[in-house]
């Protein structure tokens, strides 16, 4: 593993990747007897991007759910920014900067691109009701400045040809740029990714892969992914943690994982006994 | 020089133009791009502003006169501007095609030797990076977006925003040189430097100076009576000489508007928005937008597709007369101003086309029909005929005399000779100074009279004074008895049937003409299955009788109305067969653009020609062919051949004697 420290490190390619935002330590999450995740403990550096890999029902989403405060688990400790997260709501965790996308999409279907991308500025909306309803002083400008927010979003995912578009009437792979769009706009420093390139054909996934690494160097933020393929896994990411039936089974860069035995037998397949 | 009695009184290059619009139009819109959602524009004053903080930034840089500038990216407000400094500062701007291959750009960077270019985002930064080793002399590239390129090495790379700040502190320093640079311009001084595709052979450099370009533009825009407050939308390739000649010789010569798309992909929704006044663009996209026109009206309700067929059919008889100022009639006139407003008015609107008030296509031929769809309209769509050699304009169509079948009269200034082989020649203030470093080129192409090849045979009609292209020069023939063969013309007409994909006809040095035809499987395959005709391969479907009887009626309509025309009217097409499979570049049949290869395919379908003159009905053949992967293979049938009725020719009954 790589011991950088709080210092962080530079990666070969140049990216600079800072101390530990957020630790998971011994989290445990049981739904009544079913043991979701088993003791894991991993943390997330500032600007890296951490990948997630591991068979169907490891936990994989489970984890990204607990992250983003959807699930809480029974045993365990989050530490964010230094100090211990208590339970919290998605909400209060997307005001903490944590934004996500879903593994199947969850995007408004009636509504248009624009108006879509628009929600993700929720929590940066501050004016009132009343203010609201009249089009008043701070509204105006909030509005204004969540439009330019998102116009820059759509500028940089190039979705500016679907911007009028029913979100419904795109095809998925569309639709999976909108949500990260959606996701974007709320100006998250650690963005949650669930299998943003399930069901992509190649093109689409380098497409994909290309939009994620932009947005990492663009903007700084940390990405936590979750995602099957091996190679795009292998390519985009800083560490991989892997799970195998709710444990953590291997956790490291992507070339000390390829070489774990344990997580090669995970994926070739080895009987449970 | 002939050309000196009026270019005294008109600015001698295109700064200069710059500068008498500030003076002239200063708080007037000249750029306008979509960015984030929004139409940005800057005024005359602005733009200039721009050009003069990325001239200076050049200058600081170490821009050479002579110095030539590579632009490539999409239409952008600040690389049209990057041309214009460039000029300013004496360099020469050499915009590219934005989508060429890394492997293409290095021929044309080394053959100019670009020590500076300007791209528009990472990806073309990416490319011209790739070809360092091979193009050493770059010194500099500037970008415009500067997504992506952060982690780059900067030591030779620079944001255009950065330069223009650059030069903007620079000023005091520079200012001078600059002034001295800009006033040392004149007429002879190149304008700008193109490269020619060129089907074959490697890309030629066109020089245009600044007499071809501003000359070119004046007389034009004159001849359309262009005005300030027109509108261009400008999203075709900055490096045709189309684009350079609308988007900045008219541009700057009329003072109007240039507006740039988003990007590509919305560039209908821009169109839209913009409703351009004057808009260019080549049969393909006129083809399409009709085409998706076409589909969106069969999905509509019965009600609306009648009330579109009743009066579109309406419109295709009085459109066209109401646009060439003919005698229309009271009640006809009311019936399009319904329809106008019910149906046509709002169609217009759509597509972005309520305001054209001149439209142009040109690059290849338009077939008849879309282009009566888009004058019933009331578009006033006209055809133009031009080279990069010729600054573009050699003829075109004025108002109230258009037709689909000519090109129009030779554009003011151009005069136009026809040769003894019926080859195009033209001269005219706009024929380019030279091919760069190419003087062996040059001299085979413009004589020392200023004369230019075109390349394509032609004839001026009598009567109209109509320039009409019927052929390339080169594969324009005789037939036996002497009579003109010119193939393309009567392929063209063949290929506007959209059963028809591909026709070769043959007949040079031959009695009669003939043709190989191949359908269009889409067109025909929809029509079989309209048709309850089953078909289990091309093959079957191309040999069915009824896809032959229906391909037959092409053939002979063709036939009539190329009957209609003294010249030609032995092209006419005796007998025809339907080709077992479709010509395609991977059997070398067609180059990779799509065009015919005759020699190859009088050489590989050899039997079938015989068979074709030889009055059989049919003929056995066998055809090697290449799979997508590479391996070889052959195919085996025995084509139907069919006689076509022809008109008024008497070179049947000698078929039929022999």
């Amino acid at each position: 593993m790589l011991d950088a420290g709080q210092q962080g490190y530079t990666t070969a390619d140049g990216r600079r990747i800072g101390g530990v935002v957020m630790e998971m330590r011994n989290i445990t999450l049981r739904f009544g007897g079913v043991v979701a995740i088993k003791d894991i403990s991993f943390d997330i550096r500032e600007g890296e991007i951490r990948a997630i890999i591991g068979p169907n029902g490891a936990g994989k989403s489970s984890m990204l759910n607990v992250i983003s405060g959807f699930y809480h688990p029974q045993e365990g400790e989050m530490i964010y920014r230094g100090a211990r997260r208590p339970p919290m709501k998605p909400y209060q965790v997307a005001r903490q900067g944590i934004a996500r996308t879903f593994q199947n999409i969850a995007l408004f279907e009636g509504m248009t691109v624009l108006d879509n991308v628009m929600t993700g500025r929720l929590n940066h909306m501050k004016a009132s009701i009343l203010d609201q309803a009249f089009w008043w002083g701070r509204a105006q400008r909030e509005e204004v400045e969540n439009r330019k927010r998102a116009e820059e979003v759509i500028d940089f995912l190039e979705i500016q040809h679907i911007r009028k578009t029913p979100v419904g009437r795109l095809p998925y792979g569309l639709k999976k740029r909108v949500e990260l769009a959606r996701a974007l706009v709320s100006e998250p420093k650690i963005l949650l990714l669930d299998e943003p390139m399930a069901g992509m054909n190649v093109e689409e996934k380098e497409d994909m892969s290309r939009f994620i690494l932009d947005v990492n160097d663009e903007f700084g933020t940390t990405i936590v992914l979750i995602e099957h393929d091996m190679g795009v896994v292998m390519d985009l990411s800083d560490r991989v943690v892997v799970m195998d039936y709710g444990k953590k089974i291997g956790d490291g860069t992507p070339a000390e994982v390829r070489a774990n035995q344990e997580v090669i037998d995970a994926y070739l397949g080895v009987s449970h006994d | 020089m002939a050309h000196n009695d009026t270019s005294r009184d008109v600015p001698q290059s295109v700064p200069a133009l710059l500068a008498r619009n500030v003076a002239q139009f200063g708080g007037k819109p000249a750029y306008r791009e979509k960015e984030l959602g929004i139409w940005q524009s800057w005024t005359w004053a602005e733009a200039a502003e721009e050009i003069e903080a990325i001239a200076l930034g050049l200058l600081a840089l170490g821009v050479a006169r002579g110095d030539h500038v590579a632009v490539i990216g999409r239409n952008r407000p600040a690389l049209y501007w990057s041309m214009v400094a460039a000029q300013k500062v004496g360099a020469v701007p050499v915009p590219l095609y934005q989508d060429a291959v890394a492997e293409e750009m290095a021929y044309v960077l080394e053959h100019c030797f670009a020590r500076f270019v300007i791209c528009g985002d990472q990806e073309q930064v990416d490319k011209v990076i790739e070809l360092q080793d091979r193009v050493p002399q770059i010194e500099h590239i500037i970008y415009l977006d500067g997504r992506g390129l952060r982690k780059y090495d900067h030591s030779k790379l620079h944001a255009l925003a950065d330069v223009q700040a650059e030069g903007r502190a620079a000023r005091p320093r520079l200012e001078g040189e600059l002034v001295t640079r800009e006033g040392a311009l004149d007429f002879a001084s190149t304008c700008v430097m193109l490269y020619t595709s060129g089907t074959t052979g490697k890309p030629k450099g066109v020089v245009l100076s600044n007499r071809n370009i501003i000359m070119t533009s004046k007389a034009s825009s004159e001849f359309d009576r262009l005005r300030a407050d027109d509108e261009v939308l400008a999203y075709l390739p900055m490096a045709w000489v189309g684009d350079f000649i609308f988007s900045i010789g008219q541009a700057y010569w009329t003072g109007f508007c240039v507006n740039c798309p988003e990007s590509a992909d919305t560039m209908m929704t821009d169109l839209r928005e913009i409703g351009p006044t004057y808009f260019f663009a080549p049969p393909r996209v006129f083809e399409t937008l009709l085409t998706s026109v076409m589909i969106r009206m069969e999905d509509a309700g019965p009600l609306k597709r009648a009330m579109f067929a009743r009066f579109l059919d309406h419109a295709k008889a009085v459109g066209p007369k109401l646009l060439d100022g003919k005698p229309v009639g009271m009640v006809e006139r009311l019936i399009y101003w319904f329809g106008n407003l019910l149906i046509i008015g709002p169609l217009k609107n759509t597509l972005g086309m309520s305001r054209i008030r001149v439209g142009y296509t040109a690059g290849e031929a338009i077939g008849p029909e879309i282009f009566d769809f888009y004058r019933a309209l009331g578009i006033n769509l006209k055809q133009l005929y031009g080279q990069t050699e010729a600054s573009v304009f050699i003829t075109q169509q004025p108002d109230h005399e258009v037709r689909p079948d000519t090109v129009g009269i030779p554009s003011p200034g151009v005069e136009l000779r026809i040769a003894e082989n019926g080859e195009v020649f033209y001269r005219s203030p706009g024929v380019f100074v030279e091919y760069y470093k190419n003087a062996e080129s040059t001299a085979a192409t413009k004589d020392s009279e200023g004369w230019v090849a075109t390349g394509d045979a032609g004839f001026i009609e009598d009567g109209t004074g109509h320039l009409r292209i019927i052929d390339r020069a080169k594969d324009v023939g005789k037939m036996a008895d002497g009579r003109l063969f010119a193939p393309k013309y009567v392929e063209n007409k063949l290929k506007f049937f959209p059963n028809i994909l591909e026709a070769v006809v043959f007949g040079n040095g031959r009695n009669m003409c003939t043709a190989l035809i191949n359908i269009d499987l889409t067109a025909v395959g929809n029509w079989a299955e309209r048709n309850n005709i089953a078909y289990a391969s091309y093959q079957e479907l191309a040999g069915h009788p009824r896809v032959l009887d229906m391909i037959q009626s092409h053939v002979e309509e063709v036939n009539r109305s190329v009957s209609g025309d003294a010249m030609l009217s032995g092209c006419q097409v005796h007998r025809f067969l339907v080709l077992h499979k479709e010509l395609d570049a991977d059997d070398g049949e067609l180059t990779r653009t799509r065009k015919v290869r005759r020699r190859i395919i009088e050489e590989k379908f050899a039997d079938l020609i015989a068979a074709l003159y030889s009055g059989k009905t049919e003929q056995y053949t066998e055809t090697a062919v290449t799979y997508e992967d590479g391996r070889l293979g052959k195919i085996s049938a025995t084509l139907e051949i069919r006689d076509a009725a022809v008109v008024g020719d008497h070179a049947t009954g000698k078929v039929a004697a022999e």
